[in-house]
């Protein structure tokens, strides 16, 4: 996804008004930006602010900015090398206070540091240090054949891949996209040698591995700050105050171990940011850790996850089956409506949903529309070619004995056509419902909610919490529309064929 | 029955992306009467049969049943006065035999009871079985899909038939029942049919008249007794040879 187009597209789009009377806290999809926001919404209660939101996972600086800018989320951690380059623009390092004027025409505000610096860096496993004698980043000039696996962010970011390519001169030939918590396995297993790694990252300890020295300075400060919206100035100032007291306390070395609790000490993020908050502050009670309730989440993700594929399919069905009828009346119709569905098939589900943003805020609204727009295609094509392949005799007969066009479409067509159309809604079932993992990058929750955690924490257990829902989802998906099909497909479609 | 209705053609012309498929001067089947269509395949019969029923529209020329002119404001109307069976019958596969015969009339707004005691007249007439009814056109014979197809193209009492080729996939057996089946309804009803057909015997068994065509041009019409002692032109001798009708030649010839 190339940020700046995508943030230029997104910028001409209105945005939303922001919701009254609650505060909502937004957080990245990694444990550091978790930890944060949960700390802060954490400090807010405690504060008195009323309701408090954490919408967490947003899927990358895009998403989490857009639902800032449109209202959706009112406050996130952020970091001044990506505030720079992704969301300003802006090629050489700029002092805060320069920051802040340029947000502040957004309506946005910029805190204080929160006090630690997580900049990028370039890692290896020991073995691969020790082997290539790899101490810094020009010593990778001296071996283009090593592969790395980098994120699709630092890929993507002139301060990322390319930027340190063109700065060191470096001509590798095996460079590849992989998502973050992945490219610690793939590392370990050998299936690649370099990965970008953030410098408060806990698995640099655990998985011993060697960071490499920016020798020629590329890399810029990432320092931790607060984003927020300027309006809270008026609707919640309670939260203002909370931002005060998680800046300028948590250092690197507090943050790395706030970190490895949660990856590496198995603590939730509630757990970890309790501690956090009573490392920053005195006199903040700690709380009893919340007993984790697995039964009860999986139940509760799967039936949102339902919801959503279940809302999505219902309306794909309700507007492509039409569609679908209506590109049978002219050649232009039907060819513009079917390339238009295929168009829409695409578009990378996260660039959908980074559009949508803008438009609808996070939350179930844009997933639900993301869905509903992937669902469209096979269920519009299958009804098209359902209805152009009725044996011509047939579609001639129904009209030849004085049926009116009406009886012609609902008592003949459509029902030859039910089991081409029935199928093309069975595709788009279990298209969706792999498909509304991704909607809890945007917050929607879902099944997609436990895989992104346990991705991140490494913890497989709950990687299965929602990979095993969501298979078992998909076959039950099957099997209930080998039923709905006894009532949808008329009986005399399903009998086999006897000789006359 | 209302007013007798005949089918009368004038000058009708169609082509197909510059090919003349049809170019028919004048051709008119008196009410009552039954005509049968008869020729080589590709000859325009079927061309001729679905400009009348309405399917196609003439590049130039009319057609007129029962006194109206065949266009698109008068096509349903005449549709639903005519009866219209295909080759293999037509019968739609999601619907069972009594679904497809009441089709017609449960779309034109007819009462239940109304159409069951169509149906049961019907029943009476070409003599099917009332278990057929609940059955699908996969779940029957291809002589009692073309009966029900019979049935279904007589449900709204037309007063023109068109029958397109409806025999023509039928083993001998019973094809030769259902010609006589055919023959016997005819009479009793006494409607204005079409009959397409490519066999010289069963046109002339069903038949009192037979018009015979080629390249989209009716050659002669006549009894087959004319056809084969006055032929109009060579490839109607030739025509009737081909289909090694020997005996039957014979006997008009005594």
């Amino acid at each position: 996804m190339r940020s700046h187009a995508l943030l230029a597209v997104l910028g001409l789009l209105l945005v939303a008004a922001p919701a009254a009377g609650r505060v909502t806290v937004g957080s990245k999809a990694f444990p550091e930006s978790w930890i944060l926001s949960e700390s802060l919404a954490e400090e807010m209660r405690a504060l008195g602010v009323g309701e408090i939101e954490h919408r967490s996972n947003l899927g990358g600086t895009e998403i989490v900015y857009q639902a800032l800018r449109s209202g959706s989320v009112d406050a996130y951690p952020e970091y001044t090398g990506t505030i720079l380059e992704v969301i300003l623009h802006v090629p050489r390092p700029i002092a805060l206070a320069e920051m802040r004027t340029a947000l502040a025409k957004e309506g946005l505000g910029v805190s204080e540091p929160i006090g630690f610096n997580d900049s990028y860096a370039l890692a290896v496993t020991r073995a691969v240090h020790e082997r290539y004698a790899l101490r810094t980043i020009s010593d990778l000039g001296r071996h283009p054949e090593l592969k790395l696996g980098l994120t699709h962010e630092f890929m993507g970011r002139s301060d990322g891949y390319p930027g340190l390519a063109g700065h060191y001169g470096l001509r590798m030939k095996h460079v590849l996209g992989i998502q973050h918590e992945l490219a610690y396995t793939a590392l370990a297993s050998g299936r690649i040698d370099v990965t970008d790694i953030y410098t408060t990252d806990a698995q640099i300890e655990r998985l011993g591995l060697y960071v490499l020295e920016d020798d020629r300075g590329f890399f810029p400060r990432y320092d931790a700050v607060w984003l927020y919206r300027l309006d809270l100035t008026t609707r919640e100032p309670r939260a203002l105050e909370a931002i005060r007291v998680l800046t300028g306390k948590v250092d690197e070395a507090r943050m790395i171990r706030a970190n490895a609790r949660v990856v590496l000490g198995g603590q939730t993020f509630r757990q970890s940011a309790d501690s956090l908050l009573t490392e920053v502050l005195e006199g903040v009670p700690s709380r009893k850790p919340a007993q984790a309730d697995v039964a009860g989440s999986i139940l509760r993700n799967t039936g949102q996850h339902l919801k959503l594929v279940v809302l999505s399919l219902l309306v794909a069905v309700l507007i492509g089956v039409p569609l679908g009828v209506i590109a049978t009346r002219s050649p232009l119709f039907g060819s513009a409506i079917l390339s238009l569905t295929g168009l829409l098939q695409t578009i990378p589900s996260l660039a959908l949903l980074a559009l949508l943003i803008p438009l609808f805020g996070i939350g179930i609204a844009p997933a639900l529309i993301a869905l509903f727009l992937y669902s469209l295609l096979p269920i519009v094509r299958n009804t098209y070619v359902g209805l152009t392949t009725i044996p011509i005799p047939l579609a001639e007969a129904a009209e030849a004995i004085g049926l009116s066009p009406r009886a012609q479409l609902f008592r003949v067509r459509l029902p030859m056509a039910s089991p081409a159309i029935m199928a093309g809604i069975k595709t788009s079932a279990v298209i969706n419902v792999g498909t509304a993992t991704l909607a809890a990058l945007i917050g929607a929750g879902g099944l997609g909610e436990p895989i992104l955690s346990g991705i991140q924490l490494r913890q497989n257990s709950l990687i299965l919490q929602g990979a095993i829902p969501a298979a078992a989802l998909a076959v039950l998906v099957q099997r209930a529309f080998d039923l709905i099909d006894l009532v949808a497909v008329p009986k005399g479609l399903r009998l086999p064929r006897s000789k006359g | 029955m209302s007013d007798a209705a005949g089918i009368e053609i004038e000058d009708l012309r169609k082509s197909y992306d510059g090919t003349l498929a049809l170019d028919v001067d004048r051709l008119a089947v008196e009410p009552r009467a039954t005509l049968a269509l008869i020729g080589p395949s590709g000859c325009g019969k079927s061309t001729l049969l679905r400009l009348i029923v309405g399917l196609l529209a003439p590049d130039r020329g009319r057609v007129t049943v029962a006194g109206t002119r065949m266009e698109p404001t008068t096509r349903r109307r005449l549709q639903l006065r005519m009866g219209y069976v295909i080759q293999e019958g037509g019968l739609f596969p999601h619907l069972t035999a009594g679904d497809n015969i009441a089709l017609v009339a449960q779309d034109t707004g007819w009462e239940r009871g109304k159409i069951a005691a169509r149906v049961e007249e019907l029943l009476e007439l070409t003599q099917i079985p009332r278990a057929l009814l609940s059955r699908y056109p996969t779940q029957l014979s291809g002589g009692q899909r073309q009966r029900v197809a019979l049935m279904r193209a007589l449900m709204m009492d037309p007063d023109v038939l068109l029958l397109d080729e409806p025999l023509t996939a039928l083993d001998p057996m019973i094809r030769s029942d259902l010609q006589r089946e055919l023959r016997r309804v005819f009479e009793r009803l006494r409607k204005t049919v079409l009959f397409v057909t490519h066999d010289i015997a069963e046109a002339a068994y069903i038949a009192g008249e037979l018009a015979i065509m080629r390249a989209g041009k009716v050659l002669q019409r006549g009894s087959l007794r004319d056809l084969i002692r006055n032929p109009a032109d060579p490839f109607v001798t030739e025509f009737i040879r081909a289909q090694r009708l020997l005996d039957v030649a014979d006997l008009a010839a005594n």
